[in-house]
This record gives C-alpha cells, sequence and structure tokens, in this order.
C-alpha cells in the first residue's frame, strides 16, 4: 500500500517537472520574438530605458510607417519575394527529377552521380562566393537579382531527403504505376509527389526560410540599393550612424521575420508528418 | 486470346540464377496456379511474365505475340499484388480509373466502367475514400477492380489473399473462382498455399528451384504425382514414403487417407502400428503411427487411443512406387510381388 502511494507522489512530481520543463522551453524560445514585437512599438525612450519594461506603456505602431520611410523597403520585400519562390521554383524542378532518378532508377554512375551531390553539400558557402562573384562580373550579370537565384537552385540536402522518402515508397506501387502504363513523369507527378508531400513541404520550408534569411551572399552580390533583399535592408536600419532607432529595428525585423512565421504556421503539420512518414500496409 | 509461353527462359540475378532454363505454356481462359515453396521461382516467373522483370535469356510470348521489349503497361496485362499496392493519395475511384486515364479512354467511358466494376465488386458507396480508410478486404476488392476494369487478356495475382484472414480468405477464394468463370480469361495466380493452389486452379503449375515438376490438373497431380517431391507437396498430412525396404531402392509411398484400420479383401500389405499421437479435426482423425518402417501418418474416422496397437492396410491399388531417383516408377506385377515379399512378416 505504502509503495503504492510513493508510485502515486512520484508520478505526480514527474508530471508537475515535465509541464514545469516545458514551459521553460518555451519561454526560452517565444521570449526573444516577444522582446521583439513589444519593442517595434515602443517610443524610443522607453526602448533605451533601464531596467526595461515587459509591457509597454503606449504603443507606437507608427514606427512600422517610419521603417517603410527610413529605408525602400517594400523594394527590399519585393526583391526578397522574387528571390526566394524564384529559388524555391527552380530548385523543385531539379529536386524532384534527380530525387527519383536516385532512388527508383538503376544506371551506371548512380553511386558517383549521389556522391557528387553528397559532396556539394559539404562545401562552405564562403569558399564560393569569390570565384562565383567573378563569374557573375565577367558575363555583366551583377547588377541584377540572378546572382542571388542562379547559384542555389541545386539543393544537395532537399535531392538527399527527397531521394530517402521516395525510397520509402512501397517498389509495389511503382509496379502497379508501370502496369497502369503510367510514363515516368506521370509516375512522379501522380503517384510518387502526393505520397512526398509532407517531405516537399519541409524541404520547400527550410530552403525558403534559408534563402529569405540570407544575409551574407545578397551583401556581397549586391551594390545597388535597389536589388537588396529585406535582411541587408533590415541591417542598414542598424547602421545609421546616430543613436541606435532600437524600435525602429524591430520593427524591420518584424517585417522580415513575419512572413516565415505565416509560411510555418501553415505547413507546420505537414512538417511533422513528414518526419514520423510510415506507407500504408 | 490469352495464351501465355515462355520459351528457354533463364533468369539471373547477378550471380544467381534463379531460373535455368524454364519453358512454360498457359492454355487460353486456364486458371493456372504457379505453388511451390518460397525461392522456387514461382514469383520470379510471373514478373517476368508482367514485365516488371526481364529475363535474361529466353523468349516469352502472350497471345502470340513475343512481349519481350514490350513495357509492362503495354502488354495487355493486369495484376494483382500482395500487398494491394494501391495508390495511397488517390480514392478509390481515381485508383480504379489511373490505368484507363493513362490508356487515353475518354472521361465518359472511364466513368461507366468504373460504376460497373464497383457494382460487381460491391465498392460503390466507398467510392470518394481513400485506400487507408478501407479494410483489408476492401482494399483487396479495390487491386481486383483496379485490374478488371482494365479487360486485360491476362489476370496476374501474387499471393493476393495472403494478407487476408482465413474467413475472408476463404470467401475471396470462392469469389475469384466465380470471377474466372465469369470473365472467362486467363488467370495466373501465385501461391505458396497447396490448399489455394488445389481449390482453385484447373491447372497447376509446381515448381522447384526453378523447375516445373509437374503441370496438371488438380486431380491429376493428386493421383497421379510424377515424383517424391510432388507426391509430398500435395495433401495434409504429406503422403508416407517409406524408403529402405525395396531393393534397389525404390520406394513406397501411400496417402494418409489410403490406410485402413479394417481388413480388405483387395490385395494389400499389412503394418503393425502402435499410435504414438493423435488430432482429433472433428470429422476426421490424424494419427501418427510408429512402425517398424518409421513414422506413418493416417487420416481416418477409425477412433482409436494413444498407445494402442493395430494392424493397418493399405491397398496396393493405392500404392505408388518410386525409383531412387525419386522419379515415378510403374507398378507392374513384377514389382506387385516384390512388394508382397518386402513386407511378409
Amino acid at each position: 500500500m505504502q509503495t503504492y502511494d510513493r508510485d502515486i507522489i512520484i508520478n505526480k512530481i514527474v508530471r508537475v517537472l515535465n509541464v514545469l520543463l516545458k514551459a521553460i522551453v518555451i519561454v526560452i524560445f517565444i521570449f526573444p520574438f516577444y522582446w521583439m514585437v513589444v519593442t517595434s512599438v515602443k517610443d524610443l525612450a522607453e526602448a533605451l530605458q533601464f531596467p526595461p519594461t515587459l509591457i509597454p506603456a503606449s504603443l507606437h505602431w507608427e514606427n512600422y510607417t517610419h521603417v517603410f520611410e527610413v529605408v525602400p523597403i517594400t523594394q527590399y520585400f519585393r526583391n526578397s519575394v522574387i528571390v526566394s519562390v524564384t529559388v524555391l521554383v527552380l530548385q523543385y524542378l531539379i529536386i524532384v527529377p534527380a530525387a527519383y532518378s536516385l532512388s527508383r532508377h538503376k544506371y551506371r554512375g548512380k553511386k558517383l552521380f549521389f556522391g557528387l551531390v553528397l559532396l556539394g553539400q559539404m562545401i562552405p558557402q564562403q569558399i564560393t562566393f569569390l570565384p562565383v562573384y567573378f563569374m557573375f562580373s565577367k558575363v555583366k550579370l551583377l547588377n541584377t537579382l540572378l546572382p542571388l537565384i542562379l547559384p542555389f537552385i541545386s539543393n544537395p540536402f532537399g535531392i538527399f531527403m527527397l531521394r530517402q522518402y521516395f525510397m520509402q515508397i512501397p517498389q509495389e506501387v511503382i509496379e502497379a504505376a508501370k502496369l497502369d502504363d503510367a510514363s515516368n513523369m506521370k509516375i512522379m507527378f501522380r503517384v510518387m509527389m502526393p505520397m512526398a508531400k509532407p517531405a516537399l513541404v519541409t524541404i520547400g520550408l527550410l530552403s525558403f526560410i534559408s534563402t529569405w534569411n540570407n544575409y551574407f551572399w545578397p551583401l556581397i552580390m549586391t551594390s545597388s540599393e535597389s536589388l537588396r533583399t529585406l535582411p541587408v535592408g533590415v541591417a542598414a536600419l542598424k547602421s545609421s550612424e546616430t543613436l541606435q532607432m532600437w524600435n525602429i529595428i524591430m520593427a524591420g525585423n518584424v517585417v522580415l521575420v513575419l512572413p516565415i512565421l505565416i509560411v510555418y504556421i501553415i505547413a507546420s503539420k505537414k512538417i511533422r508528418n513528414s518526419f514520423t512518414y510510415s506507407g500504408i500496409k | 486470346m490469352g495464351t501465355i509461353q515462355l520459351k528457354n527462359v533463364k533468369k539471373q540475378f547477378d550471380k544467381d540464377v534463379v531460373i535455368e532454363n524454364l519453358n512454360l505454356e498457359i492454355a487460353d481462359g486456364s486458371f493456372t496456379v504457379l505453388v511451390g515453396p518460397s525461392g522456387c521461382g514461382k514469383s520470379t516467373t510471373l514478373r517476368m511474365i508482367t514485365g516488371l522483370d526481364d529475363p535474361t535469356e529466353g523468349e516469352i510470348y502472350i497471345d502470340g505475340q513475343k512481349v519481350n521489349d514490350i513495357t509492362p503497361g503495354k502488354r495487355d496485362i493486369a495484376m494483382v499484388f500482395q500487398n494491394y499496392a494501391l495508390y495511397p493519395t488517390m480514392t478509390v475511384r481515381q485508383n480504379i480509373s489511373f490505368g484507363l486515364e493513362n490508356k487515353k479512354i475518354p472521361k465518359k467511358e472511364r466513368e461507366r466502367r468504373v460504376k460497373e466494376i464497383c457494382e460487381i465488386v460491391g465498392l460503390t458507396e466507398y467510392l470518394d475514400r481513400k485506400p487507408a480508410k478501407l479494410s483489408g478486404g476492401q482494399r483487396q476488392r479495390v487491386a481486383l477492380a483496379r485490374a478488371m476494369v482494365k479487360q486485360p487478356k491476362v489476370f496476374l495475382m501474387d499471393e493476393p489473399l495472403s494478407n487476408l484472414d482465413a474467413k475472408l480468405r476463404a470467401q475471396m477464394r470462392v469469389e475469384l473462382i466465380e470471377l474466372h468463370k465469369r470473365l472467362g480469361t486467363t488467370f495466373v495466380y501465385v501461391t505458396h498455399d497447396q490448399t489455394e493452389a488445389m481449390s482453385m486452379a484447373d491447372t497447376i503449375v509446381l515448381m522447384k528451384d526453378g523447375e516445373i515438376v509437374q503441370q496438371s490438373s488438380p486431380r491429376e497431380l493428386y493421383n497421379n504425382p510424377n515424383n517424391v517431391y510432388a507426391a509430398q507437396f500435395i495433401g495434409t498430412p504429406q503422403m508416407n514414403v517409406l524408403r529402405d525396404m525395396l531393393p534397389d531402392g525404390k520406394m513406397l509411398g501411400f496417402r494418409p487417407e489410403k490406410l485402413y484400420f479394417h481388413e480388405t479383401d483387395d490385395p494389400h500389405i499389412t503394418i503393425k502400428v502402435q499410435v504414438a499421437t493423435k488430432e482429433m479435426l472433428g470429422s476426421e482423425i490424424i494419427y501418427s503411427l510408429n512402425s517398424k518402417y518409421g513414422t506413418l501418418m493416417a487420416k481416418t474416422d477409425y477412433e482409436l487411443d494413444t498407445g494402442a496397437e493395430a494392424s493397418v492396410c493399405v491397398p496396393l491399388s493405392s500404392v505408388y512406387l518410386f525409383d531412387s531417383n525419386e522419379k515415378r516408377a510403374e507398378l507392374d506385377d513384377k514389382e506387385v510381388e516384390v512388394i508382397k515379399a518386402s513386407f511378409a512378416e
């Protein structure tokens, strides 16, 4: 009887600890976002005040209009959308057939090709920027958005992940499609891609976030103001020589982060699925 | 018409020769069952007929036309897989009509055919469901409907019932037999289950190690096995084969159900036995009997207790003779005398 009571108590403690730990983790993750949003609506005095306030004394939405006045953020936003979406679409066009071929076809040199894909994954971007920069300079494309798009249309990680996912699809389903006289294209688009939807969404999201947030590459590849993307533009908010306008900087950051947050919320269920996939038996 | 011919077919996976030299003819409109233990090459044979695997050597003909270089989708065949292999992201309707769509059959015609087939197999109310929301039996029906709707020359089935429970399996077996009767199309069916083979086939192709052991009707296979392997593959319990008691290494076989506990007037041999185990099946009992020739199996309705001693008769008309290579040998008068002499106490 006593051990039974003890078990109940231990059980309760474990449960409380469980909730507590989760709460701590949530706070750790949420707090920076909260801080960003809250600061973005404070006036400058309050933003710089010490000790800082957790709840703003008054709401200053005009910070956001101010951001749009200080820098051409609409232009940045448009550039970011063009670059991210184009990269995403072109990546899909390459990833899907590559993954299909690497997972489902037999041919000479397949292992070599796959090895090259993995190798591509291992080369740090920083090494490639100089030759790439010179290349674009030579073909006189530096003053366009292309240097931000073309180097990123291959996505080794995406190919790898989709290949793994495709390999889990039962062979019989593809054979059934072959017996149904479906072409390779049709097998890819009608049978395999719908089955791999969670993986496609995850790859797309990761690619979108990485392109959207890319700072280093656009910074060195673009010199003209009109070609800058959001991360570069928002960072420019900070580099004014006067006093740091933290409230304005944070408002710019909200504009930067919001699209990703929205996309993530829409896609989160699919992403979870992609990590727990199991075929129907 | 749905005749199938395999001529001198060889199949090799890397260095592994699965089938050395196979010659097989499957008659139009037959229900042919390829049966044998796993690894005997029956599924490989089926897959070569579908075109999902290519033969290393040899030729395959469907309806008199050589199909070696024709893709699976253009061979005018349909296949039902063991695990159904439905398209999980498509509804039942889309699953069934996918093949028709690829054959560029007009939408109206497609819809008519899907509707018609679904009425036959009883899927009409599930047309808009996805496979994950169906029971095993219903998925099986979708797989069948998907094959039927294409109106193929040949139906190929690879252990289609093995994922179903015993009751449903028996029911589907009957339905498949009826389906074959109604369609009159060639069915080629692969299984390792001899009961399934015996109950459904009009022709059984018994395979072992990539070779055909015997191709005949179920009755012929049961009554006239070519060799010890065929004799023992069909029938439960398997045929009793006494190996070391006739001269020249010849062997004697008789089925457990041809072993009688009462005297008969027909010429017979008598064996003294003791009951080792008893398995009550209801209508009949399976005994395992100890004798001086080894363990014998008997299937009868005769009641005996474990440990009881008895004399059993085996009519000579029910006895099979095999030579030292396990091939069936003729039982002539001379052999009968030898057998009688060997069993004389």
